[in-house]
Protein backbone atom coordinates (compact mmCIF):
# COMPACT_ATOMS: atom_id res chain seq x y z
CA UNK A 1 0.00 0.00 0.00
CA UNK A 2 1.59 3.33 -0.89
CA UNK A 3 -1.02 6.18 -0.36
CA UNK A 4 -1.22 8.88 -3.41
CA UNK A 5 -2.88 11.03 -0.96
CA UNK A 6 -1.24 12.36 2.30
CA UNK A 7 -1.91 14.42 5.54
CA UNK A 8 -1.75 18.37 5.43
CA UNK A 9 1.43 19.57 6.73
CA UNK A 10 0.11 21.16 9.50
CA UNK A 11 -1.63 18.47 10.33
CA UNK A 12 1.45 16.41 10.47
CA UNK A 13 3.09 18.98 12.94
CA UNK A 14 0.25 19.26 15.24
CA UNK A 15 -0.06 15.53 14.93
CA UNK A 16 3.88 15.68 16.10
CA UNK A 17 3.59 18.58 18.52
CA UNK A 18 0.73 16.22 19.88
CA UNK A 19 -2.24 18.88 19.56
CA UNK A 20 -4.22 17.38 17.62
CA UNK A 21 -7.75 16.08 19.00
CA UNK A 22 -8.50 12.38 19.43
CA UNK A 23 -10.04 11.52 16.90
CA UNK A 24 -8.35 13.13 14.33
CA UNK A 25 -5.55 11.79 15.78
CA UNK A 26 -6.59 8.66 15.40
CA UNK A 27 -6.72 9.05 11.28
CA UNK A 28 -3.32 10.50 11.19
CA UNK A 29 -1.78 7.70 12.84
CA UNK A 30 -3.64 5.25 11.02
CA UNK A 31 -2.25 6.71 7.54
CA UNK A 32 1.22 7.10 9.17
CA UNK A 33 1.02 3.86 9.83
CA UNK A 34 0.91 2.89 5.91
CA UNK A 35 2.21 5.90 4.70
CA UNK A 36 6.18 5.81 4.84
CA UNK A 37 6.67 9.42 3.50
CA UNK A 38 4.22 10.95 5.95
CA UNK A 39 5.88 8.84 8.53
CA UNK A 40 9.40 11.02 7.79
CA UNK A 41 7.60 13.90 7.32
CA UNK A 42 6.54 13.52 11.15
CA UNK A 43 10.14 12.38 12.23
CA UNK A 44 10.86 15.88 10.88
CA UNK A 45 8.46 17.55 13.18
CA UNK A 46 9.55 16.04 16.59
CA UNK A 47 13.21 17.32 15.46
CA UNK A 48 11.30 20.63 16.06
CA UNK A 49 9.88 19.57 18.91
CA UNK A 50 13.33 18.32 20.17
CA UNK A 51 14.84 21.73 19.10
CA UNK A 52 12.31 23.56 21.34
CA UNK A 53 12.48 21.64 24.44
CA UNK A 54 16.07 22.02 24.16
CA UNK A 55 15.38 25.64 23.44
CA UNK A 56 13.49 26.59 26.21
CA UNK A 57 16.13 27.00 28.77
CA UNK A 58 15.95 24.87 32.62
CA UNK A 59 13.71 25.12 35.45
CA UNK A 60 15.75 24.10 38.51
CA UNK A 61 14.68 20.31 39.86
CA UNK A 62 14.14 19.92 43.51
CA UNK A 63 15.97 17.36 45.38
CA UNK A 64 13.26 15.54 46.25
CA UNK A 65 12.18 14.88 42.77
CA UNK A 66 16.03 13.78 41.94
CA UNK A 67 15.92 11.18 44.67
CA UNK A 68 12.59 9.80 44.05
CA UNK A 69 13.48 9.29 40.64
CA UNK A 70 16.45 7.62 41.65
CA UNK A 71 14.85 5.40 44.19
CA UNK A 72 11.87 4.49 41.58
CA UNK A 73 15.11 3.04 39.10
CA UNK A 74 14.90 0.15 41.58
CA UNK A 75 11.48 -1.25 41.00
CA UNK A 76 11.53 0.23 37.42
CA UNK A 77 11.40 -3.03 35.05
CA UNK A 78 12.95 -2.91 31.54
CA UNK A 79 10.14 -1.98 29.07
CA UNK A 80 9.57 -4.86 27.27
CA UNK A 81 7.83 -4.26 23.24
CA UNK A 82 4.38 -6.02 23.00
CA UNK A 83 4.28 -9.09 21.51
CA UNK A 84 2.95 -8.20 18.02
CA UNK A 85 -0.27 -9.33 17.67
CA UNK A 86 -1.41 -10.97 14.46
CA UNK A 87 -2.31 -7.55 12.29
CA UNK A 88 -5.94 -6.75 12.29
CA UNK A 89 -7.68 -5.92 9.21
CA UNK A 90 -7.56 -2.47 9.69
CA UNK A 91 -4.99 -0.07 11.58
CA UNK A 92 -4.19 -0.88 15.26
CA UNK A 93 -4.49 3.00 15.97
CA UNK A 94 -8.61 2.30 15.10
CA UNK A 95 -8.16 -1.28 16.68
CA UNK A 96 -7.66 -0.13 20.27
CA UNK A 97 -11.44 1.18 19.76
CA UNK A 98 -13.18 -1.06 18.36
CA UNK A 99 -13.82 -4.56 19.93
CA UNK A 100 -14.22 -6.71 16.41
CA UNK A 101 -11.40 -9.03 14.49
CA UNK A 102 -13.68 -7.48 11.10
CA UNK A 103 -15.34 -4.85 10.75
CA UNK A 104 -18.09 -6.85 8.70
CA UNK A 105 -19.06 -7.49 12.37
CA UNK A 106 -19.88 -4.05 13.47
CA UNK A 107 -22.92 -3.35 14.37
CA UNK A 108 -23.99 -0.82 11.12
CA UNK A 109 -26.64 1.78 10.91
CA UNK A 110 -28.44 1.86 7.83
CA UNK A 111 -28.77 5.94 6.90
CA UNK A 112 -29.60 5.27 3.28
CA UNK A 113 -29.82 2.94 1.07
CA UNK A 114 -26.49 1.75 0.51
CA UNK A 115 -25.17 4.16 3.19
CA UNK A 116 -24.37 2.75 6.52
CA UNK A 117 -22.89 4.38 9.69
CA UNK A 118 -20.87 3.26 12.66
CA UNK A 119 -20.14 6.00 15.38
CA UNK A 120 -16.52 4.75 16.92
CA UNK A 121 -16.80 5.60 20.27
CA UNK A 122 -13.87 7.69 21.74
CA UNK A 123 -12.73 8.84 25.15
CA UNK A 124 -14.56 11.68 26.72
CA UNK A 125 -11.23 13.99 26.48
CA UNK A 126 -11.92 13.76 22.65
CA UNK A 127 -13.93 16.93 21.15
CA UNK A 128 -13.81 15.34 17.51
CA UNK A 129 -16.22 12.60 16.38
CA UNK A 130 -14.97 9.52 14.71
CA UNK A 131 -16.87 7.37 12.10
CA UNK A 132 -16.80 5.11 9.86
CA UNK A 133 -18.76 5.28 6.86
CA UNK A 134 -20.03 2.12 4.37
CA UNK A 135 -21.37 3.26 0.98
CA UNK A 136 -22.14 0.85 -1.40
CA UNK A 137 -20.65 -0.08 -4.59
CA UNK A 138 -21.37 2.72 -7.53
CA UNK A 139 -23.09 4.82 -5.29
CA UNK A 140 -22.42 8.50 -5.58
CA UNK A 141 -22.96 11.04 -3.10
CA UNK A 142 -24.83 14.14 -2.96
CA UNK A 143 -22.31 17.25 -3.48
CA UNK A 144 -21.49 17.97 -0.29
CA UNK A 145 -18.73 20.43 1.81
CA UNK A 146 -18.13 19.85 4.98
CA UNK A 147 -18.73 23.00 7.33
CA UNK A 148 -15.86 22.47 9.45
CA UNK A 149 -12.80 20.36 9.81
CA UNK A 150 -12.57 17.42 8.72
CA UNK A 151 -10.09 14.39 7.74
CA UNK A 152 -11.10 11.15 5.79
CA UNK A 153 -9.22 7.71 5.39
CA UNK A 154 -9.94 5.05 3.07
CA UNK A 155 -9.78 1.69 4.35
CA UNK A 156 -11.35 -0.59 1.49
CA UNK A 157 -12.34 0.12 -1.64
CA UNK A 158 -12.11 3.05 -3.70
CA UNK A 159 -13.87 6.80 -4.49
CA UNK A 160 -13.32 9.15 -7.27
CA UNK A 161 -14.08 12.86 -7.01
CA UNK A 162 -12.90 15.88 -9.19
CA UNK A 163 -9.13 15.34 -6.97
CA UNK A 164 -8.52 11.77 -8.05
CA UNK A 165 -9.01 8.39 -7.17
CA UNK A 166 -9.05 7.68 -3.16
CA UNK A 167 -8.08 4.25 -2.37
CA UNK A 168 -7.13 2.07 0.57
CA UNK A 169 -4.70 4.23 2.90
CA UNK A 170 -5.28 7.67 0.85
CA UNK A 171 -6.83 10.65 2.78
CA UNK A 172 -8.61 13.63 2.25
CA UNK A 173 -7.36 16.23 4.66
CA UNK A 174 -9.21 19.23 2.55
CA UNK A 175 -10.16 22.93 3.58
CA UNK A 176 -13.70 23.07 5.13
CA UNK A 177 -14.94 24.89 1.61
CA UNK A 178 -14.31 22.48 -0.37
CA UNK A 179 -17.24 20.70 -1.91
CA UNK A 180 -16.84 17.10 -3.27
CA UNK A 181 -19.29 14.77 -4.80
CA UNK A 182 -17.49 11.18 -4.44
CA UNK A 183 -18.58 8.13 -6.44
CA UNK A 184 -17.65 4.82 -5.13
CA UNK A 185 -16.15 2.58 -7.63
CA UNK A 186 -17.77 -0.20 -9.09
CA UNK A 187 -16.20 -3.24 -7.72
CA UNK A 188 -17.20 -3.14 -4.58
CA UNK A 189 -18.35 -1.04 -1.14
CA UNK A 190 -15.91 1.71 0.14
CA UNK A 191 -15.29 2.28 4.00
CA UNK A 192 -13.80 5.41 4.96
CA UNK A 193 -12.70 6.49 8.54
CA UNK A 194 -13.91 9.68 9.03
CA UNK A 195 -13.00 12.50 11.51
CA UNK A 196 -15.31 15.77 12.25
CA UNK A 197 -15.39 18.68 14.56
CA UNK A 198 -18.62 18.46 16.81
CA UNK A 199 -21.25 19.84 14.40
CA UNK A 200 -22.37 23.06 15.97
CA UNK A 201 -22.00 25.42 12.54
CA UNK A 202 -22.97 24.36 9.11
CA UNK A 203 -22.43 26.48 6.14
CA UNK A 204 -23.91 25.31 3.00
CA UNK A 205 -27.08 24.08 2.59
CA UNK A 206 -25.75 20.87 1.16
CA UNK A 207 -24.15 20.21 4.21
CA UNK A 208 -27.21 20.64 5.90
CA UNK A 209 -28.76 18.24 4.00
CA UNK A 210 -25.67 15.49 4.40
CA UNK A 211 -26.11 15.40 8.19
CA UNK A 212 -29.10 13.57 8.63
CA UNK A 213 -28.30 11.41 5.63
CA UNK A 214 -25.10 10.52 6.76
CA UNK A 215 -25.46 12.12 10.14
CA UNK A 216 -21.80 14.12 9.90
CA UNK B 1 32.51 39.58 9.00
CA UNK B 2 30.50 36.28 7.12
CA UNK B 3 33.05 34.17 7.75
CA UNK B 4 32.96 35.17 11.62
CA UNK B 5 29.91 34.40 12.09
CA UNK B 6 29.83 31.02 9.82
CA UNK B 7 32.71 29.94 12.42
CA UNK B 8 30.41 31.07 15.14
CA UNK B 9 27.65 28.72 13.16
CA UNK B 10 29.96 26.04 12.91
CA UNK B 11 31.25 26.23 16.44
CA UNK B 12 28.25 25.93 17.73
CA UNK B 13 27.16 22.63 15.78
CA UNK B 14 30.91 21.15 16.75
CA UNK B 15 29.62 21.73 20.11
CA UNK B 16 26.03 20.33 19.53
CA UNK B 17 27.60 17.12 18.00
CA UNK B 18 29.41 16.49 20.58
CA UNK B 19 26.87 16.85 23.11
CA UNK B 20 24.56 14.52 20.98
CA UNK B 21 27.36 11.72 20.83
CA UNK B 22 27.39 12.20 24.75
CA UNK B 23 24.31 11.71 25.25
CA UNK B 24 24.34 8.72 23.03
CA UNK B 25 26.36 7.34 24.92
CA UNK B 26 25.04 7.78 28.17
CA UNK B 27 21.72 6.12 26.88
CA UNK B 28 23.60 2.81 25.75
CA UNK B 29 25.59 2.50 28.75
CA UNK B 30 21.93 3.08 30.65
CA UNK B 31 20.93 0.03 28.44
CA UNK B 32 23.62 -2.07 28.22
CA UNK B 33 24.73 -1.64 31.41
CA UNK B 34 22.06 -0.18 33.53
CA UNK B 35 24.77 2.50 34.29
CA UNK B 36 23.19 5.00 37.10
CA UNK B 37 26.09 7.61 36.45
CA UNK B 38 25.14 7.90 32.73
CA UNK B 39 21.57 8.13 33.81
CA UNK B 40 22.53 10.93 36.23
CA UNK B 41 24.08 12.98 33.66
CA UNK B 42 21.12 12.23 31.37
CA UNK B 43 18.84 13.44 34.49
CA UNK B 44 20.75 16.65 34.98
CA UNK B 45 20.56 17.45 31.51
CA UNK B 46 17.05 17.09 30.71
CA UNK B 47 14.92 17.20 34.01
CA UNK B 48 15.40 21.04 34.16
CA UNK B 49 14.27 21.18 30.46
CA UNK B 50 11.52 19.01 30.90
CA UNK B 51 10.20 20.80 34.32
CA UNK B 52 10.51 23.88 32.46
CA UNK B 53 8.67 22.01 29.32
CA UNK B 54 5.85 21.07 31.73
CA UNK B 55 5.65 23.83 33.14
CA UNK B 56 4.54 26.20 30.17
CA UNK B 57 1.11 24.43 30.55
CA UNK B 58 -0.10 25.90 33.52
CA UNK B 59 1.00 23.27 35.22
CA UNK B 60 2.20 23.50 38.71
CA UNK B 61 5.31 23.10 39.70
CA UNK B 62 4.59 19.95 41.73
CA UNK B 63 2.44 17.88 39.18
CA UNK B 64 5.66 19.21 36.72
CA UNK B 65 7.99 17.57 38.60
CA UNK B 66 5.88 13.90 38.97
CA UNK B 67 5.86 14.18 35.14
CA UNK B 68 9.69 14.77 35.00
CA UNK B 69 10.07 11.98 37.06
CA UNK B 70 7.45 9.60 34.95
CA UNK B 71 9.52 10.97 31.73
CA UNK B 72 13.31 10.42 33.61
CA UNK B 73 12.17 6.70 34.48
CA UNK B 74 10.96 5.84 30.78
CA UNK B 75 14.11 7.08 29.48
CA UNK B 76 15.78 4.75 32.28
CA UNK B 77 13.01 2.34 30.94
CA UNK B 78 13.20 1.99 27.24
CA UNK B 79 16.19 3.20 26.56
CA UNK B 80 17.42 0.35 24.44
CA UNK B 81 14.29 1.24 22.26
CA UNK B 82 16.10 4.62 21.74
CA UNK B 83 17.25 4.45 17.53
CA UNK B 84 19.46 6.94 16.44
CA UNK B 85 18.50 6.88 13.00
CA UNK B 86 15.04 8.60 13.75
CA UNK B 87 16.35 11.45 15.73
CA UNK B 88 18.52 13.06 18.06
CA UNK B 89 18.16 12.06 21.53
CA UNK B 90 16.62 15.11 22.42
CA UNK B 91 13.98 13.98 20.20
CA UNK B 92 13.76 11.16 21.72
CA UNK B 93 12.68 12.83 24.71
CA UNK B 94 11.03 14.97 23.94
CA UNK B 95 8.18 12.58 22.34
CA UNK B 96 8.53 10.72 25.37
CA UNK B 97 6.99 14.14 27.78
CA UNK B 98 4.35 14.63 25.06
CA UNK B 99 2.97 10.61 25.14
CA UNK B 100 2.99 11.49 28.82
CA UNK B 101 1.10 14.31 28.38
CA UNK B 102 -1.54 13.30 25.94
CA UNK B 103 -1.58 10.04 28.26
CA UNK B 104 -2.54 11.78 31.47
CA UNK B 105 -5.41 13.83 29.43
CA UNK B 106 -6.59 10.02 28.67
CA UNK B 107 -6.21 8.47 31.60
CA UNK B 108 -8.25 11.09 33.81
CA UNK B 109 -11.35 9.88 31.71
CA UNK B 110 -9.95 6.44 32.17
CA UNK B 111 -9.08 5.09 28.58
CA UNK B 112 -6.44 2.63 27.82
CA UNK B 113 -3.70 4.38 25.95
CA UNK B 114 -1.29 3.75 23.07
CA UNK B 115 2.05 5.85 21.70
CA UNK B 116 1.96 7.96 18.83
CA UNK B 117 5.36 5.95 18.09
CA UNK B 118 3.46 2.27 17.95
CA UNK B 119 3.58 2.04 14.07
CA UNK B 120 2.22 -0.79 12.58
CA UNK B 121 5.02 -0.98 9.90
CA UNK B 122 8.51 0.69 11.67
CA UNK B 123 10.76 -1.42 8.92
CA UNK B 124 10.12 0.34 6.09
CA UNK B 125 12.31 3.19 6.36
CA UNK B 126 13.29 5.13 3.37
CA UNK B 127 16.75 6.44 2.91
CA UNK B 128 15.46 10.09 3.73
CA UNK B 129 14.37 9.04 7.43
CA UNK B 130 17.51 7.18 8.46
CA UNK B 131 19.39 10.07 7.74
CA UNK B 132 17.22 12.61 9.67
CA UNK B 133 19.05 11.66 12.95
CA UNK B 134 22.42 12.28 11.09
CA UNK B 135 21.03 16.01 10.05
CA UNK B 136 19.58 17.35 13.27
CA UNK B 137 22.73 16.31 14.90
CA UNK B 138 24.50 18.35 12.28
CA UNK B 139 22.72 21.49 13.44
CA UNK B 140 20.25 21.92 10.59
CA UNK B 141 17.00 22.07 12.55
CA UNK B 142 18.51 24.07 14.82
CA UNK B 143 19.07 26.59 12.05
CA UNK B 144 15.94 26.26 10.55
CA UNK B 145 14.17 27.20 13.24
CA UNK B 146 16.66 30.28 14.05
CA UNK B 147 16.29 31.24 10.56
CA UNK B 148 12.12 31.13 10.12
CA UNK B 149 10.08 34.36 10.52
CA UNK B 150 9.27 34.78 13.47
CA UNK B 151 5.09 34.70 13.28
CA UNK B 152 5.84 31.11 12.33
CA UNK B 153 8.29 30.68 15.10
CA UNK B 154 5.46 31.92 17.47
CA UNK B 155 2.97 29.24 16.18
CA UNK B 156 5.64 26.69 16.52
CA UNK B 157 6.44 27.28 20.07
CA UNK B 158 2.19 27.51 21.17
CA UNK B 159 2.15 24.23 19.13
CA UNK B 160 5.35 22.15 20.59
CA UNK B 161 5.85 23.64 23.93
CA UNK B 162 2.36 24.92 24.92
CA UNK B 163 0.81 22.33 22.89
CA UNK B 164 -2.34 24.71 22.29
CA UNK B 165 -4.51 22.95 19.51
CA UNK B 166 -4.43 25.25 16.11
CA UNK B 167 -8.14 25.99 16.93
CA UNK B 168 -7.17 27.61 20.05
CA UNK B 169 -3.52 29.07 18.81
CA UNK B 170 -6.58 31.64 16.42
CA UNK B 171 -8.17 32.54 19.20
CA UNK B 172 -5.59 33.67 21.42
CA UNK B 173 -3.64 35.29 18.56
CA UNK B 174 -6.98 37.03 17.12
CA UNK B 175 -5.87 35.35 13.80
CA UNK B 176 -8.54 33.19 11.21
CA UNK B 177 -7.49 29.24 11.79
CA UNK B 178 -6.75 29.35 8.02
CA UNK B 179 -4.00 31.86 9.08
CA UNK B 180 -2.61 29.60 11.64
CA UNK B 181 -1.78 26.91 8.94
CA UNK B 182 -0.75 28.42 6.39
CA UNK B 183 2.20 29.76 8.77
CA UNK B 184 2.30 25.69 10.19
CA UNK B 185 2.88 25.17 6.57
CA UNK B 186 5.43 27.84 5.55
CA UNK B 187 7.36 26.95 8.68
CA UNK B 188 7.59 22.90 7.92
CA UNK B 189 8.31 23.45 4.32
CA UNK B 190 11.04 25.79 5.31
CA UNK B 191 12.55 23.20 7.24
CA UNK B 192 12.17 20.72 4.71
CA UNK B 193 14.03 22.73 2.50
CA UNK B 194 16.45 23.34 4.89
CA UNK B 195 17.03 19.47 5.62
CA UNK B 196 17.16 18.39 1.66
CA UNK B 197 19.44 21.49 0.64
CA UNK B 198 21.54 21.75 3.81
CA UNK B 199 21.37 25.17 3.29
Amino acid sequence: MKPNHHLDDSTLLAYAAGTLDEAFSVVAASHVAVCPACRGAVRAAEALGGELLDSVGGASVSDDCRSRTFAALEQAGLYRLPVAAPRPAFPRALAQFLPVASLDDLAWKKKAPGVAVFDVKLPASARGQLKLLRIGAGRAMPEHGHGGEEITMVLMGAYVDHMGRFAAGDVADLDEDIEHRPVVEQDGDCICLVATERPTRFKSLAARIMQPFVGI
Amino acid sequence: MYAVMELADRRKDEEKQRLEALFRSFITRVAQNRDRQAFAQLFDHFAPRLKSFMMRKNTSAELAEDLVQEAMIAVWTKAAMYEPSKGSVTTWVFTIARNLRIDRIRRDVHMPTTELGDYDEPSDAPEGEELLGRKQEDGLVARALQSIPEEQRQILVLSFVEEIPQSEIATRLSIPLGTVKSRMRLAYGHLRRILETGL
